[in-house]
Order: C-alpha cells, then structure tokens, then sequence
C-alpha cells in the first residue's frame, strides 16, 4: 500500500505528481494556480505563476516557471515525460484575487485579472479545456487537487472549503 | 546595481542604517501614540528568494495583518508593515481601550479596522518620511491598504513590480516592540523591498559608489 502524500508547489514552480498523492499550494493572491491533469493515467501537474507574460521582462536567465506562457508549456512538458495523451488532458484554475482594493489604476495592478487571462488564453491555444475554475475577488485561496479524483479543493481565510 | 552579489559591506550597512532611520522614526510616532516606551530592534538585510521571503514571516498560509503600500517617485519600492492576528489585537486594544477586540472579527467592526489602518498610515508615513529627508529623494506613497489574509497572497501581490525583472528581493526588516515587560506586547515588523533599480539611486543620494 502507498501513502499518500502531500507534493508542495511553490511561489513560480511546477510540479508533477500521480494517485494517490495530491498537490498542493498555499496563499494564492494575484498569482494563480494552473492544474493539468489525465484523469485515465491519474497524472496531473501544477504551476504557480505570478505574472502573465515572459516577453515583458528585460531580462535573461529568469525563471520560466513564473509567467503564464513558459510556466504552462513547462508543466506540459513534464506531464508529456509522464505519458500522458495530450487529447485527453484537461485544466482547472484558481487564483487571480485582488488583494489591494487601492490598486486598480494601472495595468500592474490589474496583475490578478491579467495573470487569469493569460493563463486562459495559453490553454485555449494549447486546445486544453478548462472544466472549472474559481478566480478573482479579494481572498487569498491555498488549493490541493487530487489526481485520482480530478477535484481540486479551495480553502481561503473565514469561509467553508469548496470543491470543483 | 543589477546584480546582488556586486553588494559591498558598504552597501548593506547603508541599508541598515535605513532601516534604523525609518523604524526609528515610526517606534517615536508609535511612541507618542500609545504613550509608551517602544524599542526597535537592529535591522536585518536579507537578500531573499520569493519563497524563502514568504518562510520568513511563518508560511505561505499565515494569517497576517498587513498595511501594504508602494512607494513612488526617485526610488519606487514596496513597504509593508506586518504584525501578527494577536499583535493586531493588542495595539487595537490598547488604542482604543477596547479589550474585547479581535483582528479576525473585524469585518464587524469598522472603527477597530479604521484605527488599525490609520496606526499603519502614520507608521509607514514616518519611516518613509524619515527615509526621504535622510536620502534627500523624492519619495511618495501611495494610500495605504490594510489586509488580513494568508502571508503568500499579501506578499507576492506587494512584489509584482519587483518580481518583473528579479527572482530575489533584498529586504530591509526592522522590528518595533513596546519596550516595557509585562502583558502581551504590541510589536510589529517593517519589511521595506525597494524596486531593483532603485538600489542604485539609494546608494548614489548617499554617497557611496557602485563598483
């Protein structure tokens, strides 16, 4: 018998786990929380991001796991090393909040609802559909998906844990 | 300054010294606020990445009362002042000689969440005051937001601008705390993160060249 066993994403990181282990990562704000998964072989990936767009750094040898675009094609591809079937793959998200209600000037402080569309339009050109998703408002969120299930679970500060 | 490791001893000792300045400066208001004797501790550099940043003040998942604000003009960056759930209640409580108040209620209780963001405006306003007579920059703040959630989620929210073009943040913390024994005591950390390039404007307003 295996135990379970509770795999941690960090802040920009990706990470790839099978049934029965779960992954998890913790206080989501404006970053958001990408799972894809295959439900058949039970193998899902998750990636932090914290921000939408790799081309609008100046710099080099940065970490691709942050952005939207490279972080996402990173977990693709630790999920296709794991065998997975690219047609059977499917994604759920969480995250995007807006934890600063001053900050709504700028496009940097829209970084929430940016992070979320990015995420969306990367999987959409990916052909992976999303099946569910709980994102914005002004809460901080730590999610665990279960690979064996397909479920991922929403827990944020003062309210009940919520599954989708 | 682009890069971290080009930081001299030098360097960090400036650092600190704007830390002492800054934090000074907030444990007098701080001081004359409560009417009691508030200490400051010595400052800490830390040259930390986003993850390690976020296990300094106790994990991702935390529950921590923060005045977060961002700091504009010649040397853009952001500020936190940080305190814990209880240390939250105990300046509240002193403040307004309410002692049933609790932080985690406070959606309920408008004037404790009022008090609670001015104390952090007139904090965060006097270490960035202090801050922008010693360097002699331009430095402005924006309004000051207070918030109550999880570490991770307050954190890297503050550190967008920074997190564009680096992976690490070097930090200035400073940690006020009420000087006298006794009770519960009302402390609280300043974590001032400027922007990357500021650095080099710091050092340069205070005389001291980059390599």
């Amino acid at each position: 018998m295996i135990t379970s066993t509770i795999v941690k994403v960090g802040i920009a990181d990706v990470k790839v786990a099978n049934a029965p282990h779960l992954l998890k990562t913790s206080g989501l704000g404006s970053c958001v929380g990408v799972v894809i998964y295959d439900l058949k072989l039970k193998v899902a990936g998750l990636a932090h991001i914290m921000l939408p767009d790799s081309t609008a750094s100046k710099r080099e040898n940065r970490n691709g796991m942050k952005y939207a675009d490279t972080g996402i094609d990173l977990l693709l591809e630790l999920l296709i090393k794991q065998g997975v079937n690219k047609h059977s793959l499917k994604a759920k998200l969480a995250g995007g909040a807006h934890m600063f209600a001053f900050r709504s000037d700028n496009q940097m402080l829209r970084i929430g609802e940016r992070n979320v569309e990015a995420v969306i339009l990367k999987l959409n050109q990916l052909n992976i559909p999303i099946l569910a998703q709980d994102v914005g408002g002004n809460k901080g969120r730590t999610i665990e998906f279960d690979p064996d299930t397909g479920l991922l679970s929403i827990k944020t500060v003062n309210s009940e844990m919520k599954c989708i | 300054m682009d890069r971290l490791d080009q930081l001299t001893q030098i360097h960090l000792d400036v650092l600190k010294e704007i830390g002492n300045i800054g934090a000074g400066n907030a444990a007098t208001a701080l001081s004359e606020l409560l009417n009691k004797k508030i200490d400051m501790s010595i400052p800490y550099i830390k040259i930390v990445d986003f993850n390690e940043l976020i296990d300094l003040v106790g994990g991702p998942e935390r529950l921590i009362v923060a005045v977060f604000l961002r700091i504009q003009g010649d040397a853009p960056g952001s500020m936190f002042f940080i305190l814990s759930p209880e240390e939250a209640d105990t300046l509240v409580q002193q403040l307004t000689g309410d002692n049933h108040f609790q932080t985690t209620l406070m959606e309920d209780n408008p004037l404790a969440y009022s008090a609670l963001s001015e104390v952090g405006n007139i904090l965060s306003g006097s270490y960035l005051s202090s801050l922008s007579d010693f360097t002699t920059l331009n430095l402005q703040p924006t309004v000051p937001t207070l918030v109550i959630d999880m570490a991770a989620a307050i954190l890297m929210e503050g550190l967008v601008e920074i997190s564009q073009e680096s992976d690490y943040a070097i930090m200035i913390d400073t940690m006020i705390e009420e000087g006298e024994n006794g009770g519960t005591q009302v402390k609280g950390h300043f974590f001032l993160l400027p922007d990357p390039e500021s650095f080099a404007k710091i050092f340069r307003a205070l005389g001291v060249q980059n390599q």
